[in-house]
């Protein structure tokens, strides 16, 4: 495991923000970190940095304690916070430069990365005159500057238009692949991630309602059959009594657990032959969006 | 060590750029140039002036502006503009969370903002006796080239230096409580005006107000000179009581900044 985390908690004051958080980050894998606003996200990323002090539970981070190895730690992890820190008054190469000053890092580094951020081109302007995108890559440049084993992302796509966010999701993906990094990203909207994610932590109210690869997850949003007919009640009783699980009835529509087509063929006829107009009977994914909805609102 | 250094130069590097370097720079020059001027053009009421009293009043001049309110004013200034980049860049978290030690990070701000103070002060040494031989020089009548004061002045102006830091520490650290630019500005401005009261009334404990410091590092000044009106060069006796004061001042603050930046800058 690149990062975990054991019974991690965080009080703000009296308001106890991240709550017995336990985190299992494995190596190479992108690690979406889920969570609507205000669900401690930005948080756990600032413990994970030692921004914050650890009150309760532990971080290991490349399997050493955080606290005792912060600094041999800390130069191994790339991350960009919030919107990313520039100083606008400097070139985007300035800023880049002025880093590369504190990390003792060559300037060929530098040009190396402004390339791979596609800033090349804009590499003398002041970052003050930098669009929300340009900026964000640049932070993200920052993040990169060191060639960390560790890239820690808070919201790295806000405010870019989908052009940035595609370039974003491939960089890191080839960042993963190629070059053996692990990301944690962390993100309010699961749809972003959901491409290019191989794991997901799913938090809210600082708790950690799901982890697992995205596999899991997709394996917990399982098909279901959605039957519209004239009588909803009376053919949901039918599909009991014949020994079908009805899982939702709605005014218009009985879900079924999906099995296969023969059964959807078998519920069709069963409701036909009754005498029941069936309008429309077909196989329904529960989309991971919904299933996000759902973890986070449930809880 | 090494990341304290690396942190220092980095400063250089991101506010070699601003106003707040550049202030250190050019506030010397303009002032040195100003009083340059004035004696240029009044040089023929000079000329019988022995060399020792041309300097003492050229460098009077220069200090009588700087030490009661520039100095105090401009330590405000150099304060708020070393801390402004990082509120303003949001990036006092950006700067924790580098492999280097907190502790450096944040010292190498604060001796920074010390050594803007230094590099100002050491201008005006630069600059008063540059351009007091300079005047000797374009007005030979100006028996500048009769007297060396260069010793004399860097002490005065090492003895300033002193005498500001408790200024500057609780600037810095004001600034890094507020965000804004009006709070630390206004209260640095309040302050500065009680302790030129303070001074003028010749308040007992004013030693204990680091705002009079400045003023009264360089009253001690014209009693010495007094003193040594005859032959005697005039002495500056560099360790008074409020430079120890202004010294204990920086430390203990310098110490209390570190854990209230810790505590302030990453919410």
């Amino acid at each position: 495991m690149v990062i975990s985390t054991d019974g991690l908690t965080f009080d703000f004051g009296n308001q106890t923000v991240v709550k017995s958080l336990s985190l299992q980050v494995p190596e190479g894998s992108i690690y979406g970190f889920l969570g609507p606003n205000g669900a401690g996200k930005t948080t756990t990323i600032k413990l994970l940095l030692n921004l914050l002090q650890t009150q309760q539970g532990s971080i290991q981070i490349f399997g050493k304690e955080l606290k005792s190895n912060r600094l041999e730690i800390l130069a191994q992890i790339g991350s960009l916070i919030e919107q990313p820190a520039i100083y606008l008054h400097l070139s985007g190469k300035e800023n880049l430069l002025n880093r590369a000053l504190l990390l003792q890092i060559s300037e060929a580094r530098v040009n190396e990365v402004l390339k791979i951020v596609h800033l090349t081109d804009a590499a003398h302007k002041k970052a003050g005159q930098y669009s929300l995108g340009m900026k964000q890559r640049l932070g993200i440049a920052l993040a990169l500057l060191s060639d960390p084993k560790l890239l820690i992302l808070d919201e790295p796509t806000n405010g870019l238009d989908p052009n940035g966010i595609i370039e974003v999701r491939e960089l890191l993906m080839k960042l993963v692949s190629e070059h053996k990094k692990t990301v944690f990203i962390s993100s309010h909207l699961l749809a972003e991630i959901e491409r290019m994610a191989t794991h997901v932590g799913i938090i809210n109210h600082g708790e950690l309602l799901f982890q697992g690869s995205i596999h899991d997850l997709e394996a917990m949003s399982k098909p279901a059959v959605q039957i519209e007919t004239d009588n909803t009640v009376d053919a949901a009783n039918y599909l009991t009594r014949n020994n079908y699980t009805v899982t939702e009835i709605t005014d218009t529509h009985i879900f079924v657990p999906y099995t296969t087509k023969q059964q959807m063929g078998n519920i069709n006829k069963l409701l036909n032959d009754m005498g029941y107009n069936v309008y429309s009977i077909i196989k329904q994914h529960k989309d991971l969006e919904k299933l996000f909805l759902d973890i986070t609102q449930n809880a | 060590m090494k990341g304290f250094i690396l942190s220092f130069r980095s400063e250089f590097y991101k506010s070699r750029k601003t106003a707040g370097f550049w202030s250190a720079v050019i506030l010397p020059l303009l002032l040195c140039l100003l009083i340059f001027a004035g004696f240029y053009s009044r040089s023929d009421k000079m000329v019988m002036e022995p060399g020792m009293m041309l300097w003492v009043q050229f460098s009077g001049a220069i200090l009588g502006v700087m030490g009661s309110l520039l100095l105090p004013m401009l330590i405000v200034f150099i304060g708020y503009s070393v801390n402004s980049i990082e509120h303003k860049a949001d990036t006092w978290k950006t700067l924790f969370s580098l492999p280097i030690s907190k502790f450096a990070v944040y010292s190498a701000k604060y001796f920074y903002a010390m050594f803007l103070v230094f590099l100002c002060l050491a201008l005006f040494v630069l600059f008063t006796v540059g351009f007091g031989n300079l005047l000797g020089t374009v007005k030979p009548g100006l028996k500048f080239h009769d007297y060396n004061m260069s010793g004399v002045l860097s002490q005065l102006y090492f003895k300033l230096f002193l005498s500001s830091l408790g200024i500057l520490s609780i600037q810095f650290l004001l600034r890094v409580l507020f965000r804004d630019f009006l709070k630390p500005m206004g209260i640095g401005f309040v302050a500065t005006i009680t302790g030129v009261i303070l001074v003028a009334n010749q308040w007992t404990y004013d030693y204990l107000f680091p705002y009079s410091h400045p003023m009264l590092a360089l009253s001690a000044l014209p009693q010495h000179h007094n003193h040594a009106a005859g032959s005697n060069p005039i002495s500056v006796d560099i360790f008074t009581r409020e430079i120890y004061i202004s010294l204990i001042i920086a430390a203990v603050v310098f110490v209390a900044g570190y854990f209230i930046v810790l505590k302030k800058s990453v919410k």
